[in-house]
């Protein structure tokens, strides 16, 4: 016993040690940032921020973790906090920001965020995103569309589509007129958020932001298992007979390369869709065209990047935290960043001469629907239900989306049993 | 002195092994099992007692009787068919065949193979607009129709596939092993009396092969039980969760979708699967030969 005791407490001084080891290397102020930007566009937009950080002289640590829309992210990030050693930041968004923080282990960023003036730049739903009990917690970087519908203009020319449909039965008078050529109309990847982002955009053409709303949002019964939402599914299992067989499982920059490749004519996704084009060297206008979702132009649906900032021990890091918080509002790296990313600065009233007619909609769109409430968060991405929901929800709507066997009336059904999960 | 050492020195030498075994093993089967009645979300939290709630949410869920019957296939095919498959290159092998050497090496290779790479490879050959399929039309087979991975009801079906690719070597090699150490004069008074070559297999050569059968069925009903990387490679539980196995459901559930309490009730329940198996073979192991002890 006594021996086990000896063993106990030499192990504890060698871990101290070790921990001591760490906090003395980093004298310098350093950050260590949790991300999973780790395709074309993403990637080079997170070089701009880690220039920037080495520029102010602190020392970047990247630790980058790819794949799953940041689930494997999140799994590492997990480990990492429960053992006491969590990153300066994170790239943690929505709701799951409220959640980190009522675990306690989030620093509050009050003292930048009323230096830099946040309250006035940001927009009031996206601040209440960043709050915990009225404390700033984390920093937005960017703000996504993604009801977004992206097509190559020369498919659409060759199969004799004039302009970007307006509607959904537009749409599918373009979609008939593509598959007459011998292309697939719709280039769609099969996982379970990509299915969403796409039932998403069709539910909001459909039925409108308060719609949107009340069903997806509110998760009201009523407005789940309305004639609204039958049309819904209705006119979303027409997309997807639209899609080719082989889309189960490809990732969504795939089906981003088939638009590119004149392979398909459009595809459902978010902006980020458009730094891929714009890496791949494509014009927007040109090359490729953008517009709203059909029926959505009046509304937007919003998904937010954000930085999560934990609390740190050493103060030298501290400074460097605080000093990435006002990097990452501040005009440089918002411009420089969402040209590369492309997506639009969450900051209000920056100069959009740089970016593209695309992302100048978007901007445009975005201030607009802030005062009318066509702004909604992004259920695929994370952005307004907690987690365990919005999976029971993404199940049941990707089930239905894949088996074309499920009725209607029973996809509307097992919606509604799923927005019952806690 | 030397004689207590001697005597310490071999319970001090197995000690840190079975403590780290302790405390890796069952340490971690006592904690998800208490994990599996608290209400724990996002990190554990030990505050919240909930019973066995997590268990009736976990017996409500769609999604988790889905995975249940995946397993359940896959389980029955993939073992029955490694097994059948590796019994008949095990025999077709052992009738002294020219280049016995390589061609063992040949089928027993997949075996070296992580299943990511196997179920890398196989969605790659079975993804209609890119393997198979694609070959076949281009060869001008323009009819030929293989799309199994992409829809709902038989993409369990191509992960069944790959899983007994992979594994119908191990199985061959221990038949092999097994029919190798058959001896040659009991096959050869059988033939004396008149038994067909056939008949001597199945009456004789399997019979004594039952102990073989039986390590072959542990190792990889096992195995298939815990399968994770194989779905995660060649489907990721998809399309929408038709081939999701228990083991995909519980990483999904903890680690993505924030309901610790729930993934932790359902490794207990794979545990018991496993368990389910295991001790009964153990048992009758340990009560066949207590000399050993």
């Amino acid at each position: 016993m006594l021996k086990l005791s000896k063993l106990a407490t030499a192990m504890a001084m060698v871990m101290a040690g070790v921990g001591m080891g760490i906090s003395l290397g980093a004298v310098a102020g350093e950050v260590e940032v949790l991300h999973y930007w780790t395709s074309g566009g993403e990637a080079k937009s997170v070089a701009e921020l880690k220039k920037i950080m080495q520029a102010k002289g602190h020392v970047w640590k990247d630790f980058a973790v790819a794949g799953g829309g940041g689930d494997n992210a999140a799994t590492v990030l997990k480990s990492r906090v429960v053992s006491g050693n969590p990153p300066a930041a994170a790239q943690i968004k929505g709701p799951a920001i409220q959640e980190w923080a009522s675990e306690g282990v989030l620093a509050n960023l009050d003292p930048v965020a009323k230096a830099e003036n946040w309250d006035t730049l940001l927009p009031k739903v996206v601040a209440d995103v960043m709050k915990y009990k009225g404390n700033y917690v984390a920093v937005p970087v960017n703000v996504h569309r993604v009801n977004w519908m992206w097509a190559n203009a020369a498919v659409l020319k060759k199969a004799g589509v004039a302009g970007m449909p307006k509607n959904w039965d537009e749409f599918f008078v373009a979609a008939e007129k593509i598959k007459k050529i011998g292309l697939i109309p719709v280039a769609h990847g099969g996982q379970n958020w990509q299915d969403f982002t796409t039932f998403e955009s069709v539910v909001l053409g459909i039925g409108g932001a308060k719609f949107y709303n009340d069903a997806l949002v509110k998760l009201d019964p009523k407005a789940l298992s309305s004639d609204t939402m039958t049309k819904s599914l209705e006119t979303l299992r027409k997309v997807k007979s639209y899609t080719d067989a082989a889309s189960p499982g490809r990732d969504w920059n795939l089906a981003t390369a088939m638009v590119m490749q004149e392979k398909a004519a459009f595809q459902f996704m978010g902006d980020w869709a458009k730094g891929e084009f714009l890496a791949a060297g494509k014009v927007p206008g040109k090359d490729f065209l953008c517009a709203a979702a059909p029926g959505t132009a009046n509304a937007f649906t919003f998904n937010v990047d954000s930085f999560a900032m934990f609390k740190l021990k050493n103060a030298a890091d501290q400074k460097a935290q605080s000093d990435l918080a006002a990097t990452i509002m501040g005009t440089e790296f918002q411009e420089v960043f969402n040209l590369n990313k492309g997506s639009i600065p969450v900051r209000l009233n920056m100069n959009m001469a740089k970016f593209d007619d695309c992302a100048k909609l978007s901007a445009k769109d975005f201030v607009d629907t802030a005062k009318t409430g066509g702004l909604v968060p992004s259920i695929a991405h994370n952005m307004a239900i907690r987690s365990s929901t919005e999976g029971a929800i993404k199940d049941a709507v990707s089930q239905f989306w894949n088996d074309d066997n499920i009725s209607i009336a029973d996809g509307v059904k097992s919606i509604v049993k799923a927005a019952a999960t806690r | 002195m030397s004689r207590t050492f001697e005597l310490v020195m071999p319970k001090l030498a197995i000690a840190p092994a079975f403590v780290l075994g302790f405390a890796f093993i069952y340490g971690f089967m006592v904690w998800n099992g208490v994990l599996s009645v608290t209400g724990s979300r996002m990190l554990p939290n030990y505050d919240e007692f909930v019973g066995l709630a997590q268990y009736q949410q976990l017996f409500s869920m769609d999604r988790w009787w889905v995975a249940l019957k995946n397993l359940g296939i896959f389980s029955v095919l993939y073992v029955g068919g490694a097994m059948l498959l590796g019994m008949l290159l095990a025999i077709f092998l052992d009738q002294k065949v020219r280049a016995e050497g390589a061609l063992r090496t040949i089928y027993l290779y997949p075996m070296a193979l992580s299943f990511i790479v196997t179920g890398t490879a196989w969605k790659w050959i079975l993804n209609p607009s890119l393997g198979l399929e694609k070959l076949m039309h281009d060869l001008g087979w323009a009819s030929f129709h293989f799309d199994w991975l992409v829809q709902t009801e038989t993409a369990i079906y191509c992960v069944v596939i790959a899983g007994i690719w992979q594994s119908a070597g191990f199985a061959m090699a221990l038949f092999l092993a097994g029919l190798r150490g058959i001896d040659d004069s009991i096959i050869k008074a059988a033939q004396m009396d008149g038994a067909s070559l056939p008949r001597i297999y199945w009456r004789i050569i399997l019979p004594i092969l039952r102990p073989v059968v039986f390590s072959i069925i542990l190792v990889l009903s096992h195995l298939s039980i815990k399968s994770f990387d194989l779905v995660m490679a060649l489907t990721s539980g998809g399309p929408g969760y038709s081939t999701d196995v228990p083991a995909t459901f519980m990483y999904v559930m903890s680690f993505t979708r924030g309901q610790i309490g729930l993934g932790a009730a359902s490794a207990t329940m794979m545990l018991a699967t496993v368990a389910a198996i295991v001790v009964p073979y153990l048992y009758s192991e340990l009560r066949a030969k207590p000399h050993d002890r």
